[in-house]
């Protein structure tokens, strides 16, 4: 006696029934190579359909300043693991610290980037906006910096205590980065 | 890999149900794997199928969505409405091109 076997179902699970998932970032820096963490993956979680959040703090700020989001500088100071692209040396300490080599480093983190087709920063918190991000500013970081809401873009939602943001997180996973 | 019959057609899928052979594709196809998941193919959705197989052809991988949105001319907002939730894993499969493997 045979049995039939079931056809496979042919149709891919999009999972669109269980994306209760909400994941929250805590975006709290504000040097070039510390933001783009928490975008690249919102921007992911955005696009398998999670609800995602981003709460800006403390230099995080800067992502969503208008003054600053287009300016965000990158050091190797107090970083040992910058090597020259390919090479096995490390970048000296020392000259981390010398003029223009902050300027220098951007520029070529920039470029790294760009070269990945990944956007700059300005229109990757647009991108994350457009997907459905929720952006929120933290209110300690807005006094301590004498911000206003018309500093920030106008993307951002609100601005919000951190009791606020633990109780929209309820549930949720939360990034820190 | 396995082969299966979408739209009278008999077309080579893996094992997630995406199509593996371009050449098999056809618009019929893509308005039966569109059903599939509940979606009614408009206007605006065939722009994008269309662009994901240009580029898929000319580029040799599949376009992430930023791409899709500057280079193809349909925006993030847009692609969210079109093809809601997943809309990067949803199109690619009506187009029958593999899942977008980039990070951005």
């Amino acid at each position: 006696m045979t049995t039939a076997q079931e056809a496979p179902s042919m149709v891919p699970d999009f999972g669109d029934d269980d994306t209760d998932r909400t994941i929250c970032f805590i975006a709290s820096k504000g040097t070039l190579d510390m933001v783009y963490p928490s975008l690249v993956m919102a921007n992911a979680a955005l696009g398998e359909g999670i609800e995602t959040h981003i709460f800006f703090t403390f230099w995080g700020m800067d992502i969503i300043t208008k003054k600053h989001q287009e300016n965000l500088q990158f050091t190797w100071m107090g970083n040992t693991a910058m090597h020259p692209p390919g090479k096995k040396l490390h970048m000296p300490q020392g000259a981390a610290g010398l003029p223009g080599m902050t300027k220098m480093a951007t520029k070529m983190m920039k470029k790294q980037i760009a070269d990945l087709d990944v956007p700059e920063v300005p229109e990757f918190v647009q991108m994350i906006a457009d997907a459905g991000g929720h952006l929120w500013a933290c209110k300690m970081s807005v006094d301590m910096m004498g911000l206003e809401k018309d500093d920030m873009i106008p993307e951002v939602e609100d601005i919000i205590s951190a009791t606020d943001f633990i109780e929209l997180s309820d549930g949720a996973q939360v990034i820190f980065t | 890999m396995a082969t299966t019959t979408i739209a009278g057609a008999e077309v080579t899928v893996d094992e997630e149900g995406f199509m593996t052979e371009y050449e098999q594709w056809n618009e019929e196809i893509a308005a039966a794997l569109a059903t599939n998941i509940g979606i009614e193919l408009g206007e605006d959705h065939w722009q994008v199928i269309k662009f994901l197989r240009e580029d898929y052809k000319e580029q040799g991988e599949t376009p992430m969505l930023r791409r899709v949105s500057n280079v193809g001319g349909v925006s993030t907002k847009e692609l969210f409405q079109l093809f809601p939730k997943k809309p990067a894993k949803k199109m690619s499969y009506i187009a029958g091109v593999p899942k977008p493997h980039g990070c951005v």
